[in-house]
C-alpha cells in the first residue's frame, strides 16, 4: 500500500465559531484515524464540559492553556491516512492577531480549506484567509461551506457565497478554487457523500484532498541545488570523495548536466549523484541526494548548484512581501540576519514601500514600522547577493527569514517578489 | 512527468535527511538521544543515510534509568560497535547516589521524571549544543504543537508559548552559550509510518518488539514484565503469556500486550489494525490529562 501514496499537506484556517475542529474531528473520526483511548478521553472531557454526545472538536485541542481558554493559539499538527494519501494538516486559528500562524502553517501546505459559515457568507476573516493563502500560493484552494444544515441544505446558500467569494478573489492570484457544501457536525460531505444535497455534483471534501493533482506543485524546470554541508569521509574505501549533501529544491539534475556553481561561477560536469541506498542517474526535488563533481572546484554551504543554462538572479537588493513574526515591532534601517535555503546573511530593511490592512486589504503607504502580523512589501538590501527566484515561481528559492541577532528570534517571513 | 514525485515514505525519509544535515551544518556537538526504542533506532538510520559515506558525526546519548530491559542495552551496545560512534550514558542511578534527585516512593513509583535532570546534567557536562531526539507529533496532544528545531532556555526548559516560527524549510538554530536545541527528525511520522519504513528498510530492532513468552503482571491495564525492580502487590499475580512491546522504556513501566507479531510484516499488520494509541500503555502518561506537557516543560524528552 505505500507504493506509490503521495504525501499532501494542508492548512485549516478558522475561527473559533466556524466548525473547523469539528471538521479536523469528523475527517479524523470518519477516516477512523481516531484510536479508542482518545475517543475515550475526548467523551469524559465531553460530559465533565456537559456537553451532548462526544465533541469532536475536543480532539484538536492540544496545550494546557488552550484547553483552558478554549482557543488554538498556535500551530498543531494532525495526521491521517486512507488507503490512497498520507495526509499532514497544519492546523491554525483563524483571527487578525493569529495572521503569523496562519502564514507558518501555509508556508509548506499545497492545499487550504477555507470554511464558510453558510449562515454567514463571506466576511473579512474568510478575505484575509484567502489573500494569506493567494500570498503564500498554497497551489489548492478548498472552499468548504459549512453548517449547512442550518441553511436547509440549500442551493441558493452555496451559490451565493461562490458569488461573494468570486467577486474579490478575481483580484488575487489563485490558481485552483474549488467550493464544497458540508456539514462537519452531521457528516454531509466530508468523508461520505451528503443524501441532502442532490444539486451538488461535485465529490466530497476528503475524496477531493485524495485526488487533486499535486504532482505540479513543485517548480520542474529550474534546476535548485542548495549545499548544506560537505561530505569528506576521508576513510580508506573513500579517501577522495567530496560529495555536496543538501535536498533538491526544484528542477531535475542529471549525471553529465553542466553545472555552474554559485555564488563562485565556477563551471563543472556533475561526476555522480549518490544515496546511501545507490548511485542515481538523475536527481528532482524534494530527493536529499549528496552531488560529486567532476572538478576540483571550491564548493561550501550556502551555496547553489545549478544548471548554466538557467541559473537564478543574483541580487543585493530585493522585494519582499514580509509578515512581522515577532512581538518586538521592527525598526527603520535595523539590521538582521537574513536566512535564504543554506545560506545566511546580513540584511537591512531599506525602505517599507506599502502595508496591508489585513482587515480592508487595503494598501496603506504611510508607516515606518512593522509590528506583529504585519504583512508588508519592503525593499531589502543584503551584504552579498543572495541566489534567488520570484516566489511565484519558486516556493524554495523564493522565501526567506530574518532573524534578530540580540535575541536569535525568527521575526519575520518573506516572499520574494 | 508522473514519475517525478516521491511516494510518502520516501518523502518523510528525505524531509529528516534534510533536518539531520541542518544540525550538522548549524551545531558544534550535537548528539543522537538513543534510547534503543524503535523511534531513536530509526533515528540513527536516517543518520546513516544522510552522512554517508562518512561516518555519522554525532555521538549517541542514552539516559539509563538503571531500569533496563537486558536486551536493549546489549541491543545498544552492538549498534555503537557496528556504527564506530562514541556512547554518553547519563546515569540515573548516578544522580540519586549524587543527591541530584532523590527516588519517587509509593506503589506506582518510577524513574521516569527523573530522567530530566540526568538528562540536563549530561547536556550540560557534554557541552551539548543540540540533542537529536526521536519525538513525533502524533504521539501525544502536547506533542503537536513542537517544532523540528526546539529551543530550550539555559535551564533546559520549554516554553510552548514562545517557540519560535517555522516556515518552509528555513531553520533557525541560533542560540546563546549555555542553552540548547531539541531536533525532531521525524516530526511528521505516525507510528504506521515508523513501522513501514523498519519492515522496508529491513532495519534491526530489539527482540522486545516481537512476540514472545514473558512473565508478566497485570497492572495499569497492560501486562507489566516482572523484573527485579518490580515489587508485586499482595492480590498480584504473575503469568506467562505471549506478549509483545509497542514502545520500549524503563522496564517498571513499560507495558506489553498480547500479541502473535513474531515477525516484522506480521507486526506491521498488527499496528495497522490497533485501536488503541502506542502510549495507551505507557503509565507515565496516564498521570495527568497535561503529563506529557508538564513533564516537556521542565526539559523531559
Amino acid at each position: 500500500m505505500i507504493d506509490n501514496n503521495q504525501l499532501l499537506r494542508f492548512t485549516t484556517a478558522g475561527s473559533v465559531d466556524d466548525g473547523k475542529s469539528t471538521l479536523i474531528g469528523r475527517l479524523l473520526y470518519d477516516s477512523k484515524s481516531i484510536f479508542e483511548d482518545q475517543l475515550q478521553a475526548i467523551e469524559k472531557t465531553s460530559k465533565k464540559k456537559g456537553h451532548e454526545g462526544v465533541d469532536l472538536a475536543l480532539f484538536t485541542d492540544g496545550l494546557r492553556d488552550e484547553r483552558e481558554q478554549g482557543i488554538t493559539i498556535d500551530v498543531a499538527y494532525r495526521y491521517f491516512t486512507t488507503p490512497k494519501r498520507k495526509f499532514i494538516i497544519a492546523d491554525t486559528p483563524g483571527h487578525v492577531e493569529y495572521t503569523r500562524n496562519m502564514v507558518t502553517g501555509a508556508s509548506t501546505a499545497n492545499a487550504a480549506i477555507i470554511l464558510v459559515d453558510a449562515r454567514h457568507g463571506v466576511i473579512e476573516q474568510t478575505r484575509r484567509h484567502a489573500f494569506i493563502a493567494s500570498l503564500l500560493q498554497i497551489p489548492h484552494i478548498l472552499v468548504c461551506i459549512n453548517k449547512m444544515d442550518l441553511v436547509d441544505y440549500s442551493e441558493d446558500a452555496y451559490n451565493r457565497v461562490i458569488d461573494q467569494f468570486e467577486e474579490f478573489s478575481s483580484k488575487l492570484l489563485v490558481k485552483d478554487v474549488r467550493f464544497i457544501p458540508i456539514s462537519a457536525l452531521e457528516g454531509d460531505n466530508v468523508v461520505n457523500r451528503s443524501t441532502n444535497m442532490d444539486w451538488y455534483q461535485g465529490a466530497p471534501l476528503l475524496h477531493t484532498l485524495e485526488t487533486v493533482h499535486i504532482s505540479s506543485d513543485v517548480n520542474k524546470i529550474d534546476a535548485r541545488f542548495p549545499v548544506q554541508t560537505v561530505l569528506r569521509p576521508q576513510s580508506e574505501s573513500h579517501r577522495d570523495y567530496r560529495g555536496y549533501a543538501g535536498r533538491m529544491a526544484s528542477g531535475v539534475l542529471r549525471v553529465g548536466d553542466d553545472v555552474t556553481v554559485l555564488p563562485s561561477g565556477f563551471t563543472s560536469k556533475i561526476k555522480s549523484i549518490d544515496t546511501f541506498d545507490k548511485q542515481l542517474e538523475e536527481a528532482f526535488a524534494p530527493m536529499s541526494v549528496s552531488i560529486c563533481l567532476e572538478d576540483d572546484v571550491d564548493v561550501s554551504r550556502g551555496n547553489m548548484i545549478v544548471r548554466s543554462n538557467n541559473k537564478p538572479e543574483t541580487s543585493q537588493d530585493i522585494e519582499v512581501m514580509l509578515c512581522w513574526l515577532n512581538k518586538t515591532s521592527s525598526k527603520p534601517r535595523e539590521k538582521y540576519s537574513i536566512y535564504h535555503t543554506s545560506n545566511s546573511e546580513t540584511a537591512m530593511i531599506k525602505e517599507l514601500v506599502y502595508k496591508i490592512d489585513m482587515k480592508t486589504l487595503d494598501r496603506n503607504t504611510n508607516d515606518e514600522v512593522l509590528n506583529m502580523n504585519d504583512i508588508a512589501k519592503v525593499r531589502i538590501r543584503t551584504t552579498k547577493p543572495l541566489m534567488i527566484d520570484s516566489y511565484r515561481e519558486n516556493r524554495t528559492t523564493g522565501s526567506i527569514i530574518l532573524v534578530n541577532d540580540s535575541t536569535n528570534e525568527t521575526v519575520a517571513a518573506g516572499m520574494i517578489v | 512527468m508522473s514519475k517525478y514525485y516521491l511516494n510518502y515514505l520516501d518523502e518523510l525519509e528525505s524531509e529528516a535527511i534534510f533536518v539531520l544535515r541542518e544540525v550538522c551544518a548549524q551545531f558544534q556537538n550535537p548528539v543522537i538521544l538513543f534510547s534503543g526504542g524503535k523511534d531513536s533506532i530509526v533515528v540513527t538510520h536516517l543518520a546513516r543515510k544522510a552522512f554517508h559515506p562518512a561516518k555519522i558525526p554525532f555521538s549517541l546519548m542514552h539516559v539509563d534509568t538503571g531500569h533496563n530491559f537486558p536486551e536493549t542495552i546489549k541491543f545498544r551496545d552492538d549498534l555503537i560497535s557496528d556504527l564506530g560512534l562514541n556512547l554518553i550514558v547519563g546515569s540515573v542511578q548516578e544522580s540519586i547516589d549524587n543527591g541530584r534527585v532523590a527516588e519517587e516512593k509509593g506503589k506506582s513509583a518510577t524513574r521516569n521524571a527523573l530522567q530530566t535532570t540526568t538528562l540536563l546534567d549530561a547536556i550540560e557536562n557534554h557541552k551539548v549544543d543540540c540533542a537529536i531526539g526521536g519525538g513525533r507529533r502524533d504521539e501525544e496532544k502536547a506533542r503537536a504543537k513542537e517544532r523540528f528545531f526546539s529551543h530550550r532556555d539555559d535551564f533546559g526548559q520549554w516554553d510552548p508559548k514562545n517557540q519560535r516560527p517555522e516556515l518552509w524549510n528555513l531553520f533557525n538554530g541560533k542560540h546563546f552559550e549555555g542553552e540548547h536545541f531539541r531536533v525532531f527528525p521525524i516530526s511528521n511520522w505516525t507510528e504506521m509510518d515508523v513501522w513501514n519504513y523498519i519492515e522496508k528498510e529491513n532495519l534491526r530492532i530489539p527482540s522486545l518488539y516481537f512476540a514472545h513468552e514473558r512473565e508478566v503482571v497485570w497492572r495499569n491495564d497492560s501486562w507489566i514484565p516482572c523484573s527485579e525492580f518490580l515489587t508485586l502487590e499482595a492480590n498480584e499475580k504473575t503469568e506467562t503469556k505471549k506478549i509483545r512491546f509497542r514502545t520500549l522504556g524503563d522496564i517498571t513501566i513499560t507495558g506489553g500486550i498480547e500479541s502473535d507479531a513474531d515477525t516484522l510484516k506480521k507486526i506491521v499488520e498488527e499496528v495497522s489494525t490497533m485501536r488503541q494509541t502506542e502510549r495507551g500503555n505507557r503509565s507515565d502518561d496516564k498521570r495527568s490529562e497535561t503529563a506529557m506537557e508538564d513533564r516537556k516543560r521542565q526539559g523531559y524528552f
